[in-house]
């Protein structure tokens, strides 16, 4: 599109209703536009409620965007309400849109339909006109009481699978045979409402039936571990199995409710989770992670927290992805990237939470199919989430209207992807309100410290049907779907049952608290709706109006769902893990160079143009930030935070491990490479590494497929045996499945099995609170840990791709755990100055990330090792570079002593990192010349 | 006795408790009200000394950045914000409180209805969010919040719409010789930003972070220094340790204790 030479952005604002001259001038000149900064010109479109063109007038050069009916529009309402304010009265609605004016040489139809269909809008929640646009206005609103039978009943197989596939319920035949045989039971056909909950309570996403499933393991011969024949409950016995037998005391809940909960400081409980929003975000990236975040965030406020923090770890495409390799249907990473990056920005900053912990990898198996796992953090009183419905308790709703948001959202997440999908699935999708979702803070925070409710559930997948089929579950209810407020008309009841639009939550409140409720729903804006009670029938029956349309036995729906059975083949990694090839001894490989391809690494190089854009300081409790230094831009290992409100002085840790790349390679060892990272990086920063409590979030492939669930039995048989091993618990998880494309060629693509675990360290003192940048020149800088560099999954491998070391991946070092409880203490007695984890690129790229940070320079010797390349870029587990000053050192090496460590090298003030070898020098680099790799060339923020 | 200060909320404010905790270590006592409470009840604002509007995303900034919480004001507090400032009282707006004092006509110096608007925040040069820690100089010294302040500033900015400009060149030389600018973007050895990014973090002109009005009781500022109070807060500790944002607010306290 060379021809382009200037695009123009217009903001559009459409108001429907009688206005005067005088009242259009006010508009636009009090509210709609700012008098320094922009222009500003009006125009009167002529009863446009009697036309159905989309485009009013063609203009060259000119294409608008407005929102499909439906779609959240923010800035609508408040249009409405501030003209009111401003004395404006005769608006009825108001929408916004967007126009670009490109100008250049053959700017033709052809090129503003490629500009509009690929930059300017998304066809899932955008039109747009080449001219001017119809707006489209949210309508009042009325529901609509249709509802359809479904005949199951004497239905073959065939028959059965076809309806399931038919509603998009992703059930199996054994499933839809269940239905079948309560239809039986209860002599009677189904009404959709019913068939919909079903699905959706029965869905991968809502009971994790895979990770509960009876898996019969098949192995390869050669494999060094040996897994059970048999597994009845994969969860239980791995996962679960670990947390209940390390039975911490300081674990207060784990894996009951929305969250995770440990204790913090004797008054205070932090809880944490980490959900993925995969599918969302690779058809509506900014829509796909904004409300991503904002489900993890009602996650923690379903525990009555207040939520305090923000982490995302992402997973792209690679960038430069040439347009014609990219697959039909799916947007390019690029653009899935800056929608993502700016979707959670969007949320985060404006609920007013840190983001403050992440990562980004990037890999060719995520064009398709992107990762986005968004976590939240909370902070509550201990014990101050209630528990107790009671009967005649009311169900509460409270939050944003209902639409047809996110429809079958939790049985579309298990399905896999085709190049239809965006279309079919758009409904799928969902716009948030953080500002919505912020109210529902300001509201419940209160309410919980008065006692308001009995029991609270965020609305997520499955929408309503499944907050209050859970909260109904112990004991009943009934409910009129005719009360709930909707976004626009014609929503049937099992819309309305099933909907997923965002920023509600509902509360179980005793009729004595209901008004003063209502009442702190009425300060903060927050709509309130009554639409039931609960009982203790035991069934859960929902009402339109006077129609009975659903009424199913909690027991059936849920514990009526067969366990599955898989087969997992269980393979033998190509390279036996920690198998050394003595090929790369022969290498003639320049150091320099490869150390500054390394820092420019998409996986490695500076996050900052990302981490910039997310409030890390709102709420004032961060006291590591994502970017340490003297100049405020080296990579820090974790985050450290000490929570508004706490008086004491105890602060917590954030940070997290992932390598898709061994993932590809050996899925057990990376499981427990991948825990390993998290908890160094914990310890990296100071924490406790006895108070470690950890999440998982799995996002796999298609588990009907062997191998598939044999790459998931290896990673739960290694959470378990490495969470023992290290004395650390799980306490939440998720899992994601169907991470698959079916592409063009027919061909089924898997993303590589991605395990990413996120640790949450406690630490008694935020004083003794680590960053990686040097400190000082004179200080001796120390390797702690065990070792063991080598080259499989490595990205010294990911930088020479015709020529890679074949090699096993690294083996996890039984002594870890000793290194970290030796190296806390260590921290305890403040005997560290600095310390960085060795991690992807090996002890080069952390000695670079740590001279960077400090702007101070290294001068490391390497001794006699072996083999230089391998000691400067191999990959190893267990080990940190730690800082400490000439008066420390004696107690230092004292506390160390019976586990590895030696001193390779001391800081010095000359900006520069020189690394020896037997006398030898293998590289000196200037730190500006270090920079300018991992920065892009940007320095100081400053291009150089 | 402790002045009292009035913290105003409006759906999407969220950096309010972060300024009371601020003005409370200051020695100040602070109360949070939603702006819909202030309009339903008869809170009585000549009991409060001071006056604060905190940071956020006011109403998901929608019709731009602090325009609907600037509405609110001239809508439905008129006359309370009046008597605050007839009386001299100390004010501050904090990045969406700055922009709500610039587009409620009350900083650079009051705007009458009708009025041409001299000054405004707009999208950062970068055009986009951006959270940093940068250095403030403060200059004023008819700006009772910044008056004797000799320490620079160190403390973060996180917003999108942090850049102040003005319609006419030449009132920001006005607003310079009228002493209303009040704190200065600079380097951290307190060399002027000079519109260096990312000191001058959003390209406001003249290294602008904030201003008062001619009174010299009513701040605005677009950094966060309420986020640099207590010592874990700080970055690189220890080479920077004497670089508060506490200083500021006890100005403002001592100031509201005394008259």
């Amino acid at each position: 599109m060379t021809g382009v030479k200037e695009i123009e952005c217009s903001d559009l604002y459409f108001v429907r209703g009688e206005l005067s001259e005088g009242d259009m001038k006010s508009l636009a000149d009090r509210l709609l536009h700012d008098p320094v900064t922009h222009q500003v010109e009006a125009d009167i479109l002529e009863d446009m409620s009697a036309d159905s063109r989309e485009v009013m007038k063609v203009i060259p050069g000119i294409i608008e965007v407005a929102l499909r009916p439906g779609v959240t529009d923010p800035a609508a309402e408040q249009i409405v309400r501030a003209a009111g304010m401003i004395g404006v009265k005769g608006i009825s609605a108001a929408c916004t849109g967007l126009r670009f004016f490109v100008k250049g040489e053959n700017v033709n139809e052809s090129l503003l339909r490629q500009l509009a269909e690929r930059l300017f809008s998304n066809a899932v929640i955008q039109r747009y006109a080449l001219g001017t646009i119809m707006p489209s206005f949210t309508e009042a609103t009325e529901a609509n009481g249709a509802v359809e039978h479904i005949h199951l009943r004497g239905l073959d197989p065939a028959g059965l699978l076809a309806v399931s596939a038919d509603r998009r319920a992703a059930l199996s035949l054994e499933e839809m045979q269940a239905i079948q045989a309560y239809c039986d039971r209860e002599q009677r056909d189904l009404t959709d409402i019913e068939f919909e909950m079903l699905a959706q309570t029965w869905s991968e996403h809502c009971v994790h039936k895979t990770f509960k499933s009876k898996v019969i393991v098949e192995q390869d011969d050669e494999n060094t571990h040996t897994f059970p024949m048999e597994y009845n409950h994969l969860f239980n016995q791995t996962i679960r199995a670990a947390t209940r037998n390390i039975n911490a005391c300081w674990v207060l809940s784990s894996f009951k409710e929305n969250a995770g909960i440990v204790e913090f400081d004797g008054k205070n409980e932090i809880s944490f989770k980490v959900e993925t929003h995969n599918h969302p975000s690779a058809i509506e990236p900014f829509g796909g992670a904004n409300t991503g975040i904002g489900g993890v965030i009602r996650d923690v406020i379903g525990v009555s927290a207040k939520p305090i923090a923000s982490t995302d770890i992402l997973c792209f495409g690679p960038q430069d992805l040439h347009l014609e390799d990219l697959p039909e249907g799916v947007l390019h990473p690029r653009r899935i990237a800056s929608g993502v990056v700016a979707g959670i920005e969007d949320y985060g900053n404006k609920m007013g939470i840190p983001t403050v912990n992440g990562s980004v990898w990037y890999d060719p198996g995520f064009v398709a199919n992107p990762l986005v796992f968004c976590g939240s953090i909370g902070i509550a009183p201990k014990g101050s989430n209630p528990h107790g419905i009671q009967p005649g308790d009311h169900i509460i709703l409270l939050g944003g209207r209902t639409g047809r948001d996110g429809l079958r959202g939790a049985t579309f997440s298990s399905m896999t992807m085709d190049a239809q999908t965006g279309e079919v699935s758009g409904a799928s999708v969902q716009i948030g309100a953080p500002i919505v979702e912020k109210g529902l803070v300001d509201v419940i925070v209160p309410a919980r410290d008065r006692g308001l409710y009995h029991a609270i559930t965020d609305c997520g997948a499955g929408g309503l049907s499944s907050a209050v089929g859970e909260m109904a579950s112990e004991c009943g209810g009934d409910i009129q779907l005719a009360d709930v407020p909707l976004k626009y008309p014609g929503l049937v009841p099992w819309e309305i049952w099933l909907s997923e639009a965002q920023e509600r939550m509902v509360v179980a409140v005793p009729d004595k608290n209901l008004a003063e409720l209502k009442n702190l729903c009425d300060l903060y804006d927050v709509s309130l709706t009554d639409i039931g009670t609960f009982n203790q029938s035991g069934r859960i029956r929902v009402f339109f109006g006077s129609n009975l349309v659903l009424d199913l036995d909690n027991e059936f729906l849920h514990n009526g769902l067969p366990q599955r059975q898989y087969r997992a083949h269980v393979r033998a990694p190509e390279f036996e893990p920690g198998w050394q090839n003595e090929d790369s001894q022969v290498l003639d490989i320049d150091y320099s160079t490869t150390l500054l391809k390394l820092l420019a690494h998409p996986n490695i190089k500076s996050k900052e143009h990302i981490i910039r854009v997310y409030d890390h300081e709102v709420q004032g409790g961060t006291v590591v930030k994502p970017l340490s230094g003297v100049m405020h831009d080296g990579p820090s290992d974790g985050s450290v935070i000490k929570p508004a409100g706490c008086d004491g002085k105890q602060a917590f840790v954030l940070s997290n491990g992932l390598n898709p790349e061994y993932g590809k390679q050996a899925p057990y060892e990376m499981t427990q490479l991948v825990m390993d990272e998290a908890i160094r990086n914990a310890v990296a920063c100071g924490a406790d590494p006895t108070r470690i409590a950890v999440l998982d979030n799995f996002c796999w492939g298609d588990p009907t497929r062997p191998e598939v669930m044999g790459d998931l039995v290896q990673s739960a048989q290694a959470c378990y045996d490495t969470a023992l091993h290290y004395e650390t618990p799980f306490i939440s998880g998720k899992d994601s499945f169907n991470n698959e494309y079916l592409g063009s060629d027919g061909n089924r693509h898997s993303i590589p099995p991605t395990l990413v675990i996120s640790a949450l360290g406690w630490m008694p003192d935020w004083e003794q609170a680590l960053t990686m940048d040097l400190k000082k020149p004179g200080d001796l800088l120390y390797l702690v840990g065990d070792f063991q560099p080598g080259f499989g999954g490595s990205h010294f491998n990911l930088i020479h791709p015709e020529s890679p070391v074949e090699e096993g991946i690294p083996v996890c070092s039984p002594g870890n755990p000793a290194v970290y409880r030796a190296f806390y203490t260590a921290v305890s007695k403040r005997l560290a100055a600095a310390c960085h984890d060795l991690s992807e690129g090996g002890l080069a790229v952390a000695a670079a990330e740590m001279c960077m940070g400090g702007r101070l320079g290294l001068q490391i010797d390497l001794g006699d090792d072996t083999d230089p390349l391998r000691c400067l870029f191999g990959e190893t587990s267990g080990c940190l570079l730690v800082e400490v000053s000439p008066d420390s050192q004696s107690e230092f090496e004292n506390v160390m002593q019976t586990n590895p460590f030696r001193q390779i090298g001391i800081v010095h003030s000359s900006p520069e990192l020189v690394i020896n070898h037997c006398k030898e020098n293998l590289l000196t680099v200037g730190i500006s010349d270090l920079l300018l790799a991992w920065k892009e060339g940007v320095i100081g923020g400053q291009t150089a | 006795m402790k002045p009292k200060a009035l913290i105003l909320f409006a759906s999407g404010t969220n950096r309010d408790h972060d300024v009371s905790d601020a003005l409370e270590l200051a020695g100040a006592e602070t109360t949070i009200y939603p702006v819909k409470y202030l309009r339903e009840s008869n809170v009585d604002w000549s009991a409060y000394q001071m006056l604060i509007i905190p940071g956020g995303f006011s109403y998901a900034d929608a019709l731009g950045a602090g325009r609907l919480f600037a509405l609110d004001l001239t809508a439905y507090f008129t006359g309370q914000v009046q008597n605050f400032l007839a009386a001299g009282k100390p004010v501050i707006g904090i990045c969406n409180g700055f922009q709500a004092l610039v587009k409620s006509g009350i900083l650079p110096e009051m705007r009458m209805a009708g009025e041409r608007q001299k000054a405004t925040l707009t999208f950062n040069q970068s055009n986009h969010f951006e959270c940093r820690w940068v250095t403030l100089k403060p200059v004023s010294q008819k700006c009772l919040w910044t008056q004797g302040l000799t320490a620079l500033i160190d403390c973060p900015v996180a917003h999108g719409e942090g850049n102040f400009q003005v319609s006419d060149p030449g009132y920001a030389e006005t607003l310079f010789q009228q002493d209303q600018v009040a704190l200065l973007y600079t380097y951290p050895d307190g060399a002027l930003a000079d519109g260096k990014y990312p000191m001058n973090p959003n390209g406001s002109i003249r290294d602008i972070a904030g201003i008062c009005n001619q009174q010299g009781n009513v701040l605005g500022l677009m950094p966060h220094p309420e986020n640099n109070i207590f010592p874990y807060q700080t970055p690189d500790r220890a080479n920077r340790p004497d670089h508060f944002g506490l200083p500021l607010f006890i100005n403002g306290v001592r100031y509201a204790s005394q008259s």
